[in-house]
């Protein structure tokens, strides 16, 4: 390669023996992927902004594992990460993503159309519907890795990109750091605002750095459409709203999405993609579609009922608190959505989602009666 | 080796290596790599220009610690609450040398006026302070020396990967374990304590637990934990050493009461006794005639040394007199939970403010000196009594 990285370069004088972390107390996709061997065999690489494998794995060996969630403890600083640490990836890749193989072609869809139904889950039981995915941008590195000029440049384009979009996707961008204090106020008010992370699974991994430069949230006036800038992703993109009405949800999403892929196209900065992973984004598990779809939904029967975890695995759909990724649930209410991102389209998985939350809803409303559910107990999707 | 490297010239003209992603930053102009300052209060956002960050931003020290990496924590760190922040940290011992432009006058800001041209003075004699062994007891609770030190041929905490982190923790059971007498003790190793272990070095208060201030995760302190890090300390418990915290090691005599003398004697003969051990392994402490200990944030340089007490002046401390009283003796005062903290029911933790520029004993001398005029003037406080004859002069 044309040049070297001067920190890796001076680590290499150590004995692989001496920097192989001490992964013994782990669990997590990392860990339980990366051994002394591949540590030694892939350490000397770099991808061509410099991202090493010491930075790949950071995080992961800073957090030793999480109570309620099994973590990837990896992350991608750039496009290349992905191929320059295949041998590392690939593995937890297929752990995190159900035996997803390195041949294996990921389908994009996003054509809302396809979906079937969707639009009348029963309003008394689903409180608010939301589709979310994040998108990275072509030419600028991730955001464990990017630069201050580069996390501005990738912050002007979508300002650019989301300022120009119009009809029910009229917004406007609210850069954190300008932020006046009726304006804070709002967006938390509306549950849009999103705070300097505090998760050492993203601090480790250098996400908060140079903190609330380059970041912002941009929402439409009808505050059902909403992208996070700059965050954990180079941009995330939000469509919700309160009640059942997925399809609806799902239609804005796709629509919006595309609106904004053609601007950035235009400039020359389409999104990360590619026919093996999909959408590349930082964190391997998402992965694929990015996508995660889900309900507020009130199941205070069916979460107590024994066989609850059962039917969730065999919808393939996961739970979560009303808090997000790493919160209990509140009141019998859960946060019920898509467990798999990489190897079914977001047609699919929307899909999943709607048919999965009508099946419960009606197991609630049976156990509600006090009738039986065993013959509705479905088979594994 | 180069103390430094030019990344503008091609690689292999006139360094051996180039840093990746530095060089990938440069595509970006000055301006807009320029970090935004304006809402920052730290002696790294005081100094720092788009002039100065545009000529800074293409060098490198010899083991690729660059200028975004020295600036970082003062970057994630806007201000805090009670203290002047510094806002920039070492990598290498080569930082100093390399980003000098910046860090010159952010010692100069921080060190009371400190010239590039300065020389400081070390002076670890313990026989050369005077007195210091009668600090009265019913008023000071404790006393208590403490100073970092850096194994040269090592980067620093901020940098240094695990291998080279591991080698410092070795180099310091080596030279630890040869300790004898008073000093005879034993290390424990953060990773593999045992429950039982973990709770009697809790109730020493000795046990230092991963950092959680944002000023030290900034600057990446806190990677890999609980690797390499470990505590030793003597059987007596007087005389602690912390191995790979904020600094390579970190040195603590201490005792209850108020005989800093004592304190002071194990300080300097323990000191100089692990000194000698790692010279004598070909790695000696990082020192030079200019900044003297060289350690990783820019506060600690020069004796790195903060002596103090813990001592209960419930009238003096609210005082109107109190604070300028501190500033003339070149004193400071903490709470007793450390360098961010209140104090509480009235005792103060009291040391010297300053670091770099006096030498061990003077500064020692500054606290026995000045702590001694303090509790006098709590004394007469007490006892209904003016202090105003007896007010110290600007030291």
């Amino acid at each position: 390669m044309p040049f070297g990285n001067t920190h890796n370069n001076f680590k290499l004088n150590y004995k692989v023996e001496d920097e192989f972390p001490d992964l013994s107390k782990h669990n997590n996709h990392m860990a339980k992927v990366l051994t002394k061997e591949l540590y030694g065999k892939i350490r000397d690489r770099q991808t061509p902004s410099g991202y090493t494998l010491d930075d790949v794995i950071q995080t992961g060996v800073d957090n030793p594992g999480h109570p309620f969630i099994m973590t990837v403890g990896c992350v991608a600083g750039d496009e290349e990460s992905y191929e320059v640490f295949k041998e590392l990836l690939d593995p937890v890749i297929s752990d995190r993503h159900g035996g997803y193989k390195p041949t294996d072609k990921h389908k994009t869809d996003m054509n809302f159309e396809n979906l079937k139904g969707g639009d009348d889950l029963d309003p008394n039981y689903v409180l608010s519907s939301r589709v979310r995915t994040g998108r990275s941008i072509k030419g600028f590195t991730l955001p464990p890795h990017n630069s201050r000029g580069e996390r501005r440049a990738i912050e002007k384009l979508s300002v650019e990109a989301l300022t120009s979009l119009d009809g029910e996707f009229k917004g406007k961008y609210y850069p954190l750091k300008s932020m006046t204090d009726a304006e804070q106020e709002q967006l938390i008010n509306d549950h849009f605002l999103f705070d300097k992370p505090v998760s050492p699974l993203l601090t480790c991994a250098g996400m908060a750095r140079d903190w609330p430069d380059g970041r912002g949230i941009m929402h439409n006036d009808n505050k059902t459409f909403l992208v996070w800038v700059n965050e954990e992703d180079h941009l995330r993109v939000i469509s919700m709203q309160k009640g059942g009405n997925m399809r609806e949800v799902f239609k804005r999403f796709c629509v919006g999405l595309q609106k904004i892929e053609e601007i950035f196209k235009k400039h020359n900065h389409g999104f990360m993609w590619n026919e093996h992973l999909g959408y590349i984004l930082t964190c391997p598990s998402n992965l694929g579609t990015g996508l995660r779809g889900g309900v507020h939904v009130k199941l205070p029967k069916l979460s107590t009922h024994p066989k609850f975890d059962e039917i969730l695995t065999r919808l393939r759909l996961q739970k979560r608190g009303t808090g997000g990724v790493d919160t209990a649930s509140v009141g019998g209410v859960f946060d019920i959505s898509n467990a798999d991102r990489l190897g079914s389209s977001e047609v699919e998985q929307v899909q999943l989602v709607v048919d999965g939350v009508k099946l419960m809803v009606e197991l609630e409303k049976k156990l509600e009666k006090g009738e039986a559910i065993d013959s509705l107990i479905p088979a594994q999707k | 080796m180069q103390p430094e490297a030019d990344l503008l010239h091609k690689p292999g003209e006139t360094m051996p290596f180039g840093n990746t992603h530095n060089q990938l930053k440069l595509k970006y102009s000055s301006e807009q790599e320029y970090p935004d300052l304006s809402k920052h209060n730290n002696h790294m956002a005081k100094i720092l220009t788009p002039a100065m960050y545009e000529r800074l931003r293409t060098k490198e020290t010899p083991s690729g610690f660059t200028l975004d990496d020295v600036i970082q924590t003062g970057i994630d760190n806007p201000g805090h609450p009670f203290i002047m922040t510094v806002g920039c940290v070492a990598g290498d011992e080569e930082t100093y040398e390399v980003f000098k432009e910046l860090l010159d006058p952010v010692i100069e800001d921080r060190h009371g006026g400190y010239k590039p041209s300065d020389k400081h003075k070390t002076d670890l004699n313990p026989s050369n302070l005077k007195g210091g062994d009668d600090l009265d007891s019913n008023y000071v609770l404790s006393s208590r020396v403490r100073t970092g030190r850096s194994v040269r041929g090592f980067c620093l905490p901020p940098h240094c990967s695990r291998g080279e982190r591991r080698a410092v923790e070795k180099l310091s059971i080596e030279a630890l374990a040869s300790l004898s007498g008073d000093l005879n003790g034993k290390y424990y190793a953060l990773k593999n304590m045992t429950d039982a272990e973990q709770q009697q070095l809790i109730d020493d208060h000795f046990l230092f637990d991963k950092p959680v201030s944002p000023l030290l995760l900034a600057s990446g302190m806190g990677r890999d934990w609980p690797d390499a890090r470990g505590i030793w300390h003597n059987d007596s418990k007087t005389f602690l050493v912390w191995v790979n915290e904020e600094d390579h090691l970190r040195v603590i005599s201490m005792q209850k009461g108020g005989n800093m003398k004592e304190v002071f004697n194990r300080f300097c003969t323990g000191l100089t006794k692990i000194e000698t051990l790692f010279k004598e392994r070909n790695h000696a402490f990082m020192w030079n005639e200019h900044l003297g200990y060289v350690l990783t944030c820019p506060s600690n340089l020069g004796t790195g040394l903060r002596a103090g007490v813990h001592v209960k002046l419930p009238n003096m401390s609210k005082n109107a007199k109190f604070e300028d009283v501190l500033k003339k003796l070149r004193l400071q005062k903490r709470g007793t939970g450390g360098v961010d903290t209140a104090a509480v029911g009235g005792v103060f933790d009291i040391s010297n403010a300053d670091r770099l520029g006096f030498s061990e004993v003077e500064l020692v001398q500054m606290v026995v000196d000045g702590v001694k005029l303090l509790v006098e003037m709590e004394k007469k406080l007490e006892k209904g009594q003016s202090i105003d004859d007896i007010m110290p002069a600007q030291k």
